[in-house]
């Protein structure tokens, strides 16, 4: 394989590139990202990045040097408009295109929208430019924000914007929010941090539609479906992310929430792996920043090896800071698990919990506990490991 | 080196068995560690993300950030594994009386 083209230029993107270089590829490296800015890191963007403690230049992934040391040829601000794969071609926007040996999908995923139009002081969080201007429009004073989706982008934004004295309210469809990714018990104590700090949850109602007027049209308001009217100077929507595909769409690759590779992150053409929030892993989309750097080193063996030598059955792991309150998760989870306090208190927003099937552990979920779940969280993934190979 | 920083008292030697780890609150904060036989002091936060290496996952002279498994080598702060690429700071620890005491470095004072 003498060349690679990465799509892609973020978390995901960045790591496989490493992950290349690290394992012995010597060949021409292109790394194409639609975004103008070179590899970040994305959590801190609803975090530290909102309320101002972090600024673009720690956000970066790689320094220059690393840069230098990747020997990549970088094409920022292009995006990917197609992928001929009998021609071992990536079609670019203007009409360009790039011949490659291998190609590494790394394109992540996009934030979904509300239907119907989409006024000023309307926002989505998914990129920096996305962040940059919402931390714009909650510069001039406090504001009325509705955050609409009380997911953990809902609620860390939700957090980040009370802490800068706004007043928030969050929307949530569901009669309670995060229940998919911590079952009803566990989701009930996260839900309560919103109250805890003086954020509005009103839960078990979707949105009609927003409401703009006055100069600009900029939003006024947020119409729920049970006909209440929320005034809103800003609103965030944080409901949930679709994989960007649809670039792929003439490729001949399977897409389905995804594109569908097996557990090496192979797809069924072996010149083409995905990584990241667009890959679909043996099944399973994870959407999470450990899993796109655990998958990248898979996923560049297995190109460079031409055929899937090496899986990746890593414990899914995630983390959100809200609140003050450092919520992490690890395991594999389904709705029917038990959870159990194993030490501390759900009252104190401080506390480890198990949960359980068949008494026996599947998964581990801590409230600013971060020690002792690293140490449950590194025995199932010992534990766990013969189990799901 | 480390010099005419605040010497610091930690704890007694007795109260951090080998394996243990303990985070002083100063500004910034320091994590102290107690591997087989030796006791290290650095920057308690991940240079990462805001994580406390103090919470971390001891291994040898590694401490592994309990965020994302950054890495850093005890002895000289170096990060030893992504995502952390800059190196926390160390600070001199001795052993008095049975009392632990961190030399607090200077701003200047990184070792690697």
């Amino acid at each position: 394989m003498n060349s690679v083209a990465v799509i892609g230029a973020s978390l995901a993107g960045l790591y496989a590139a490493r992950a290349l270089r690290a394992q012995g590829f010597d060949g021409r490296l292109v790394i194409v990202g639609d975004e103008c800015h070179g590899p970040y890191d994305r959590p801190p963007l609803s975090k530290d990045f909102l309320t101002g403690s972090t600024d673009p230049g720690q956000l970066a992934l790689a320094d220059a040097e690393e840069i230098a040391e990747l020997d990549a040829e970088w094409l920022l601000g292009t995006r990917a408009t197609g992928l001929d794969t009998a021609g071992r071609t990536v079609l670019l926007d203007g009409g360009r295109s790039l011949t490659t040996d291998g190609v590494v999908l790394a394109t992540g995923a996009a934030p979904r929208l509300l239907p119907g139009p989409v006024p000023a002081g309307t926002h989505t969080l998914r990129t920096l430019d996305d962040a940059q201007a919402l931390r714009a429009d909650l510069a001039s004073g406090p504001v009325r924000v509705v955050v609409i989706g009380g997911g953990f982008i809902g609620a860390e934004v939700a957090s980040s914007c009370a802490a800068l004295g706004h007043d928030v309210t969050v929307v949530e469809a569901a009669p309670l929010p995060l229940v998919p990714q911590l079952g009803g018990a566990m989701a009930e104590i996260c839900a309560d941090l919103h109250a805890d700090h003086g954020v509005t949850l009103l839960t078990g109602t979707g949105v009609a539609r927003l409401h703009s007027g006055g100069t600009g049209r900029r939003v006024t308001g947020v119409e729920l479906a049970d006909g209440r009217l929320l005034p809103a100077d800003v609103v965030v929507l944080g409901i949930g992310v679709r994989p960007r595909t649809a670039w792929l769409a003439d490729s001949g690759l399977p897409l389905d929430d995804g594109v569908r590779c097996d557990a090496g992150c192979v797809t069924p053409l072996p010149a083409v792996v995905a990584v990241g929030d667009v890959a679909r892993v043996d099944g399973v989309r994870a959407e999470h920043w450990t899993s796109a750097t655990e998958q990248a080193a898979v996923a560049a063996r297995n190109l460079l090896a031409g055929a899937t030598v090496a899986t990746h059955r890593s414990l899914p792991y995630f983390w959100s800071d809200q609140y003050g309150v450092r919520i992490q998760f690890a395991g594999h989870r389904l709705p029917t698990d038990t959870p159990r306090i194993l030490e501390g208190s759900p009252d104190d927003r401080s506390f480890l919990a198990c949960y359980e099937r068949d008494g026996r552990t599947t998964a581990v979920l801590a409230l600013n506990r971060p020690r002792p779940f690293l140490r449950l969280r590194r025995e199932l993934a010992r534990t766990a490991q013969p189990a799901t190979t | 080196m480390h010099q005419g920083g605040p010497v610091i008292p930690v704890c007694p030697l007795a109260d951090l068995p080998a394996g243990e780890s303990v985070r002083i609150d100063t500004a910034p904060p320091i994590a102290v560690f107690h591997t087989d036989g030796q006791l290290y002091a650095i920057d308690d936060t991940c240079t990462h993300q805001d994580a406390s290496l103090a919470d971390g996952w001891l291994e040898g002279c590694l401490v592994e950030c309990p965020l994302h498994a950054a890495s850093f080598d005890l002895r000289t702060g170096a990060a030893t594994c992504l995502p952390a690429r800059r190196a926390v700071r160390t600070h001199p620890v001795t052993v008095q009386d049975g009392m632990i005491y961190v030399h607090y470095a200077a701003e200047e004072g990184t070792a690697a």
